[in-house]
């Protein structure tokens, strides 16, 4: 299921900043243990957006985005109340979605 | 009579409950997958900024001043290196960062939708001090801008 992500939206002249704070290990598949041996890759590899029901923003990761990814992206658009909500997939097909109300 | 119907009964139920339960699972794999974008594998996996580039269709990507590629000169941590890309130029469709000297040289890749303004914003690692490359299509055709990251302490396994 994933950890929580931490979602920040806020409208301001017909722009919705969006602020997200995702929860992952991102593991590169270069990294050695402390015995030597290599941690297989595992990241998230496709992130998507929707403000209310539509998809406003789609992303796909490498391994080299940063272990608990931070991720800011402006939607045109969207007000106070609206909901947006971000997803991801992982490269083990695990996922997490979670939601903000804009602000 | 009455097993046979009963039976009968069941056996629908447990048809519509079937059909039911199919939809619903066909729904919860597809759905999702439906929102995302395809994640090309040959682009992430190209071990040189020429394989991702040719993996992404790039075909001659020219330097532009419209695009501004914000990251600071030096990066005290490669682990933890925060880039952000805003293109102006028209109908601006993907941005993508790229770091030229990691083992894959492609790091994300946005999709700009017209609901999306084309100002993007994440952390990426870098192994060592390396050229760091916003590449952005716009009207179909490719056009970059290139920063150069110096990094103090490496993000790939230290």
């Amino acid at each position: 299921m994933g950890n929580p992500m931490k979602i920040r939206a806020v409208s301001k002249n017909g722009i919705t900043e969006v602020k997200v704070l995702m929860n992952h290990e991102m593991e590169t598949g270069f990294r050695k243990d402390d015995s030597g041996n290599l941690v297989p890759a595992w990241f998230i590899r496709e992130v998507s957006a929707k403000l209310n029901d539509k998809v406003v923003m789609q992303a796909a990761w490498g391994p080299s985005v940063s272990k608990n990814p931070y991720l800011a992206f402006k939607i045109k658009g969207g007000q106070a109340g609206d909901k947006v909500t971000v997803s991801w997939i992982d490269s083990k097909g695990d996922t997490r979605s979670d939601d903000a109300t804009v602000t | 009579m009455n097993v046979v119907r009963s039976l009968h009964t069941r056996r629908r139920m447990l048809a519509i409950g079937c059909r039911f339960g199919v939809a619903a699972a066909l729904g919860g794999l597809f759905a999702p997958r439906l929102a995302f974008a395809d994640w090309n594998k040959t682009a992430f996996e190209g071990k040189t900024l020429a394989e991702a580039y040719e993996a992404l269709g790039v075909d001659g990507a020219r330097e532009s001043s419209d695009i501004q590629l914000m990251a600071s000169d030096i990066a005290e941590n490669g682990a933890v290196v925060p880039v952000q890309a805003i293109s102006n130029l028209n109908n601006t469709t993907q941005i993508a960062f790229l770091v030229e000297k990691n083992p894959n040289a492609l790091t994300a890749l946005f999709t700009i939708g017209p609901d999306l303004v084309a100002d993007v914003t994440t952390r990426i690692k870098m192994g060592e001090t390396s050229n760091v490359i916003a590449l952005v299509k716009a009207d179909g055709k490719f056009y970059t801008a290139t920063k150069e990251i110096k990094v103090t302490i490496g993000g790939c396994g230290g």
